[in-house]
């Protein structure tokens, strides 16, 4: 600034052609004068800012200007979060019109997979929150034709004190697999127990409260009220609340190495005119059809394994969900011997699963599940005389070994010895994959 | 009914136990230290991870989350480190006082300038951070500048501790400076140095004391390498040869083992974080056997 400034006037000053030789001298005299004043302030200023400096370097630095959050406003940066879900493959099935698990009332949706290739269900998952207090989120499986809203539900931020309300529908927080989407499963089939007692697993329109207790042990109860519409359950167009959910879950670490927790949860819920289909003695298919109370309990208990804690060469991963289902009431048996019969219905019974999967070196993992169903104890009433009560216990022996490329993309070979159906010892082959697309969040322990 | 007493019982029955001290949950080691150093008595400080765990894969364990449910301090190092497990504490925990946007959540990444930010986000690049490297703690200048907010919060959040948190603030400072001194005099040998890394966890270490970087031995960030990428790398070396392969101590030693055999250098495990060797006990240890370790294959 003070340069050009300086030029200028000595320019402006020098341009008449006749100044004289006194005049130049004294202009010269005045601009060396002036030039040395500037030099000195010039030292001057220099010196004060290598001071500036030094004392920089000994006081603590201050935090620079975070370029993150000068971001320039931008309307998409509010958008949720968006996640989807491929998944399918291949299934090597015998030709079963309609599979049943002998010696259990039958959910009501046909079970199995489909044989061959097939897309499955692909899942479209939006998630964001809602503002300080509250978080949405969104999961439908899109199929052809069909779009189902698996879950859509707010969840509160900010309750604190351990606390947490969910609402809308969702999936219950009882047992340990229940929450989990088939893409987190560890095998590509549901294991039996699942099957027999929710389809896939159970879910509800209601509220939903946690409490997390302030302890070193995690310690978490939960109470659910809802509509009560799924299986075992019915829609039963009534106001007030159709089945309700208790679950309590404790788990911590043992070591850097190990981890559980274990759970006992309790489900109530009714049913009126649930219909599926049973074979009578002679074979022939009766319709059935329930309405009581049912109630379940459930116990579950995962462990898991990694050397001091990191997972990313070698971990072992062992879970075990156990139930024992009640349900009283009638049952309206029509067709076949039956012809149109209402008779009693109390039925007891028990089942469960056990699996273990390792990874055995990064990116590969092994695993094997074993199902066991009992059919326990059935009262038919005066269907009895025509609708059989085989003791027989389904089973299923699953292995499966999976290559996941990165934590986005996995493969699986599996293979299920399955004896759920009296009189049926199949072999199945399934190869799926399962590649999640998007900003796939963090899973549950 | 019966169901609902046994629970209500349950609740009722279980002992709750209130704790004076301020509870702080650390996501890393380097902060727990930092929280120690910083709040000495006057809090109690919960370390989520360990060393020689990976902090961008750790299971959100149940102990995580009750941890996560007294905390009264969440000090985490954010720019996405924790995407795989924290969200889960945070949402499961039930506690209002640690959400992102309340004092009592604090991003180390945010107090710093970050390397590396991408160009383009694809995951085709790999496990890539969008916000930039989140592996600040190999700065000594870094920590500086998450004490200063780090100490400015714990006076916020617990104001009866304030004047005694502002005081270690600045007896930290003091000795983090004097400290920070001697690292950099000590380690003026190392400027300059080549290095090959296994993972692109130190890029704030090689800004600090001038290390070059010649060769990533993770072909994307997060992905392990094969033997062919190595041996690949392995030639690289001969025309642009390194003092040593480093890793930090969580990682697999397998790559960068077999890099140091057939590229003839030595394979270095740096603590990356407290805890991470035997001298790195505290920060203070941490940053003294790091530059040893470096200082011994400089030769």
């Amino acid at each position: 600034m003070l340069r050009p400034a300086l030029l200028a006037a000595a320019l402006a000053v020098a341009s008449p052609a006749h100044a004289d030789d006194a005049d130049l001298a004294a202009l010269r005299a005045e601009v060396k004068a002036m030039k040395a004043d500037y030099e000195t302030r010039i030292q001057a200023l220099e010196a004060r800012l290598a001071k500036a400096e030094a004392s920089a370097a000994t006081q603590p630095p201050s935090p620079p200007q975070d370029t993150a959050s000068a971001a320039p406003s931008n309307p998409g940066a509010f958008n949720p979060e968006i996640s989807v879900i491929l998944q399918g493959g291949y299934a090597h099935l015998k030709d079963i019109p309609e599979r049943r698990i002998t010696g259990f009332l039958p959910n009501g949706r046909p079970p199995g997979s489909t044989r061959g290739f097939s897309a499955d269900d692909s899942e479209l998952v939006l998630a964001s929150n809602v503002d300080p207090y509250f978080r949405g989120y969104f999961n439908a499986t899109l199929n052809d034709g069909t779009v189902g809203v698996e879950e859509a539900w707010f969840q509160t931020l900010a309750l604190g004190r351990g606390l947490t309300l969910k609402g809308g529908r969702f999936r219950s927080g009882i047992g340990y697999q229940n929450e989990q989407h088939p893409h987190a499963w560890d095998f590509a089939t549901n294991n039996l127990m699942y099957e027999a007692l929710f389809g896939e697993g159970y879910g509800n329109d209601g509220l939903q409260l946690r409490w997390v207790a302030p302890t070193d042990l995690f310690t978490e109860l939960g109470a659910e009220i809802g509509r009560g519409a799924n299986f075992p359950g019915t829609d039963r167009n009534t106001n007030g609340v159709g089945s309700y959910a208790l679950y309590g879950h404790v788990g911590g670490d043992v070591g850097d190495s190990h981890s559980w927790r274990g759970g006992v949860s309790y489900l109530s819920t009714r049913a009126e005119a649930r219909s599926g289909t049973l074979a009578d003695f002679a074979g022939t298919d009766v319709n059935a059809a329930f309405t009581g109370d049912s109630t379940t309990w459930l116990a579950d208990f995962v462990w898991k394994w990694a050397p001091r804690g990191n997972s990313t060469i070698h971990n072992f991963k062992f879970a075990a969900e156990a139930f024992r289902r009640e349900e009283s009431g009638s049952l309206d048996c029509t067709g076949g011997m039956c012809g149109a019969r209402l008779g009693a219905y109390r039925a007891t019974q028990y089942g469960g699963y056990a699996q273990g999967v390792y990874q055995f070196m990064p990116r590969w993992r092994a695993g094997y599940r074993y199902d066991l169903l009992d059919p326990g104890s059935r009262d038919y009433g005066v269907n009895d005389a025509y609708l059989p009560r085989p003791g027989y216990k389904p089973s299923r022996h699953s292995l499966m070994v999976d290559y996941s490329p990165s934590e986005f993309s996995r493969w699986r070979l599996q293979y299920t010895k399955d004896r759920a159906s009296q009189g049926q010892d199949e072999n199945q082959w399934y190869v799926q994959y399962i590649f999640s697309l998007g900003t796939h969040g963090a899973h549950s322990f | 009914m019966k169901a609902f007493r046994l629970f209500a019982f349950l609740i009722a029955a279980w002992p709750v136990f209130a704790h004076a001290a301020l509870n702080v949950f650390a996501c890393e080691p380097e902060w727990g230290a930092l929280a120690t150093e910083l709040g000495g008595d006057a809090v109690k400080v919960y370390t989520a991870t360990t060393a020689f765990q990976d902090p961008h894969h750790i299971e959100a364990r149940p102990s995580l989350i009750a941890q996560m449910r007294r905390a009264d301090l969440a000090v985490c190092t954010g720019a996405e480190l924790e995407i795989g497990w924290l969200p889960v504490l945070l949402r499961q925990a039930g506690n209002a006082a640690i959400q992102p946007g309340q004092p009592g959540y604090l991003e180390a990444a945010q107090q710093v300038a970050l390397l590396e930010k991408p160009a383009v986000l694809d995951r085709a690049q790999g496990d890539i951070h969008a916000a930039g490297n989140p592996h600040i703690q190999t700065d000594p200048r870094n920590i500086a500048r998450v004490a200063q907010a780090l100490g400015a919060r714990l006076a916020e959040i617990d104001p009866g501790h304030a004047a005694a948190y502002r005081a270690r603030l600045a007896d930290f400072n003091t000795r983090w400076n004097a400290a920070m001194a001697r690292w950099q005099a000590r380690a003026a040998p190392l400027r300059g140095m080549p290095v090959a890394v296994q993972h692109e966890g130190f890029p704030y270490l090689e800004n600090w004391l001038g290390l070059k970087q010649v060769a990533v031995l993770e072909p994307k960030p997060g992905v392990a390498p094969s033997v062919g990428h190595l041996a690949e790398i392995a030639a690289h070396l001969k025309t642009a040869p390194a003092k040593a392969v480093i890793r930090a101590a969580y990682q697999d030693p397998r790559p960068s083992e077999w890099l140091a055999a057939h590229a003839g250098i030595p394979a270095v495990v740096m603590p990356f974080t407290v805890g991470g060797s035997e001298r790195a006990k505290d920060l203070f240890g941490l940053f003294d056997d790091s530059v040893d370790q470096l200082l011994k294959v400089a030769r």
